[in-house]
């Protein structure tokens, strides 16, 4: 039982940090059917930022408390996201606004082998680490453990998320927003100025990347320039798992995804041993004797969930948990 | 051989000699590149081999027009294939003209389990699928280690045999006519041969009536289906072609380097045969293999001349070639979409329609 709420703890944490990664594909798909492939290296570009100025506020010793130090850093992280995500709109997507679709992927493609590279040469090749600035207390509740930052992830996350649904469902922006992603000409006739609204998509996007780079960066304890594509994989598997282009989705799928995964990697070693199904065991006695064991994929298949889940979720239920059934607007 | 030459039926005396030239220098290119290093004729190698790749590769993308990010994931599975079934770690050692068509063969399944429920996905959804495909094979090979040895994890499969056909040895050195022939020149006039002959094969593919039937669905899938395309069929067959070109050159990279590893299947290689894709023209045979030659070569040549310009005026390497490499895939990518989306060396029908209306 104690696995199980362990990992069910765990896999929450992961499962908000993939949300919010996943609320920024889906905004820019909703409003502009594109998926924004360099999303993932937004987040490493905020994880890498806020990492370098923590460890360098910590490193100058002005005696500033640790935690006005991590705010320090994600108050860097942000606008330094925000302005890639409006230069890469800008320079990439907007050009291609109107062009096939093929064509702005494979911009993005480019876009985000040159920020991982771009990211190597300022920060550096070797993984940065965070350093040890608070302390991290470990609470135990019926036989697992959280600890105070995978509490400050779920919570922040919740904050963020609450934050960005006030922010589309009830100001003005919102409001163009949404009617950007229901007719883009129409919503321009109605006096929305559409490149602006795209825009700012981008950068909220590009915002939300940011303050979850900060939450994988602190809950790994490590940040890379490789990071970011895999993260960005599994967040926009969350997004398509809640329905691309539904707020509500990309929030729910990533928690579900961040659950399937960490309860994946808990049980697979146990579901696949050989020495459990009675009829095989038989057949290798000298191997399964004495507890042994024939396991035919452990935990460090943890990676694969994600994309079974984004294939089986493609070829079953193509909308998504919550989406809409959406005709081909090719 | 004719076709491959457009410019054929207007001077037909001219394009003789031009045919006969460049003939002639392909025949001679390996001696000359020796001179300046063994190094520069395996380089020349993998370019043959990564134009094989973005032939396969431009059959999915260039005619079909469906964007396939994990193919790299091919090539993987025809080079283990060929490693696994001639190298000491299983002990096999079949011959290669066995294992060729079974690297085919196995890639083309695989290509078919990834197509079959995928393709009727969008253009766009497709990518992040195959994607995902290329890196679960990836993940794969580093994993099959436990609890059976299949793999041999990230340590990768050595001692692979070379190709050899009745005591003909491809990676030894010869002597032929007083001239020293090494290993890597052999396999030259190999790969040249497989790479005309998979150029043949896709110029008269492209002409063909499947040909045909994938442009269509890259300009227009509902129309094309309205003209009485099995478009699912359609597809499924330009991914299992582009799958299987890319088993018969994942098996000539395992018989060529005799060492294999996870490291050589990763998504920035699908990225870099894309790119090779992209700049060359989709869908323009010429362009593609234009488009390899030059991102095989141009990194090489930077590696040659960057690193000593940066130690001689800074002292030491500021930029790692293989970063400026990257750096350099990266804004072709971008910029080729932007300012060049047809490609440096578009295909007709793509010019034909990015120009302008004339009447």
């Amino acid at each position: 039982m104690d696995i199980f709420l362990q990992q069910l703890i765990n896999g929450l944490t992961l499962g908000s940090v993939y949300a919010i990664v996943a609320l920024g594909y889906t905004m820019v798909y909703g409003i502009i059917q594109l998926i924004n492939f360099a999303h993932g290296e937004v987040v490493m570009v905020g994880a890498m930022v806020a990492l370098s100025v923590i460890s360098a506020l910590t490193g100058a010793q002005i005696g500033l408390p640790p935690v006005v130090i991590v705010l320090a850093g994600i108050a860097c992280a942000i606008p330094a996201c925000m302005a890639i995500g409006y230069g890469m709109e800008r320079i990439a997507y907007r050009p291609l606004r109107k062009a096939p679709r093929l064509a702005p992927l494979i911009t993005a493609i480019g876009i985000s082998i040159i920020l991982q590279h771009v990211a190597l040469l300022v920060f550096s090749r070797n993984p940065l680490s965070f350093p040890q600035i608070m302390p991290n207390p470990v609470f135990e509740i019926a036989g697992a453990h959280i600890s105070a930052v995978q509490i400050a992830i779920i919570g922040g996350s919740v904050v963020v998320m609450a934050g960005l649904t006030f922010l589309v469902y009830r100001t003005r922006l919102g409001i163009a927003m949404r009617a950007t992603s229901e007719n883009v000409q129409v919503a321009g006739l109605m006096g929305v100025n559409i490149d602006r609204v795209i825009s700012s998509t981008f950068v909220i996007g590009a915002a939300l990347a940011a303050i979850a780079g900060v939450m994988i960066g602190t809950y790994y304890g490590i940040a890379h320039y490789t990071m970011g594509a895999m993260l960005g994989l599994k967040a926009f598997s969350a997004a398509v798992l809640g329905g691309i282009g539904n707020l509500a989705g990309a929030m729910l799928g990533g928690v579900l995804l961040g659950v399937v995964e960490a309860m994946g990697a808990g049980y697979i070693g146990e579901f696949t041993d050989l020495c459990q199904a009675p009829w095989i065991a038989g057949l290798m006695t000298e191997r399964c004797a004495d507890g042994g064991n024939f396991v035919l994929f452990g935990s460090n298949y943890q990676d694969v969930f994600a994309f079974l889940v984004l294939i089986a979720v493609l070829i079953f239920r193509p909308s998504g948990l919550l989406g809409e059934r959406v005709s081909d607007r090719a | 051989m004719m076709r491959l030459f457009r410019g054929g039926k207007d001077s037909p005396v001219a394009a003789r000699a031009a045919i006969l030239l460049v003939g002639l220098a392909l025949l001679v290119l390996p001696f000359a590149l020796a001179q300046a290093g063994t190094a520069w004729v395996r380089i020349t190698n993998l370019a043959i081999l990564f134009a094989l790749l973005a032939l396969g590769l431009n059959i999915v993308v260039g005619f079909a027009g469906l964007l396939d990010l994990g193919y790299i994931a091919f090539y993987g599975v025809g080079a283990y294939c060929y490693a696994l079934l001639a190298s000491p770690h299983f002990g096999l050692h079949l011959p290669f003209w066995v294992i060729l068509p079974i690297g085919a063969a196995l890639a083309c399944l695989f290509g078919v389990l990834l197509g079959a429920p995928t393709l009727k996905l969008r253009g766009d959804y497709l990518a992040i699928v195959t994607l995902g495909f290329g890196e679960i094979i990836r993940i794969l090979l580093n994993n099959l280690a436990q609890p059976i040895n299949i793999t041999n994890g990230p340590q990768g499969i050595t001692l692979i045999d070379p190709f050899r056909i009745a005591g003909f040895d491809f990676s030894k050195p010869e002597r032929w006519f007083g001239l020293m022939v090494s290993g890597p020149i052999k396999y030259y006039y190999l790969l040249l041969v497989v790479l005309i002959v998979v150029m043949v094969v896709n110029v008269r593919l492209q002409d063909s009536r499947i040909g045909r039937a994938w442009v269509a669905i890259r300009e227009d899938e509902t129309a094309a289906q309205a003209m009485g395309i099995n478009t699912r069929n359609v597809k499924l067959l330009a991914f299992a072609m582009g799958a299987s070109f890319g088993g018969i050159a994942g098996g000539m990279f395992a018989a060529m380097q005799s060492f294999i590893s996870p490291e050589s299947f990763v998504l920035v290689e699908s990225i870099m045969v894309l790119a090779m894709v992209v700049l060359g023209g989709m869908g323009n045979i010429w362009g593609v293999v234009l488009g390899a030659v030059l991102l095989s070569f141009v990194p090489e040549l930077l590696r040659y001349t960057v690193e000593p310009m940066q130690k001689a005026i800074f002292g030491r390497t500021l930029v790692d070639p293989e970063v400026i490499r990257m750096l350099l895939f990266g804004l072709a990518l971008v910029l080729m979409m932007l300012y060049r989306p047809a490609g440096l060396w578009p295909s007709r029908t793509r010019r034909r329609e990015l120009a302008p209306a004339k009447r």
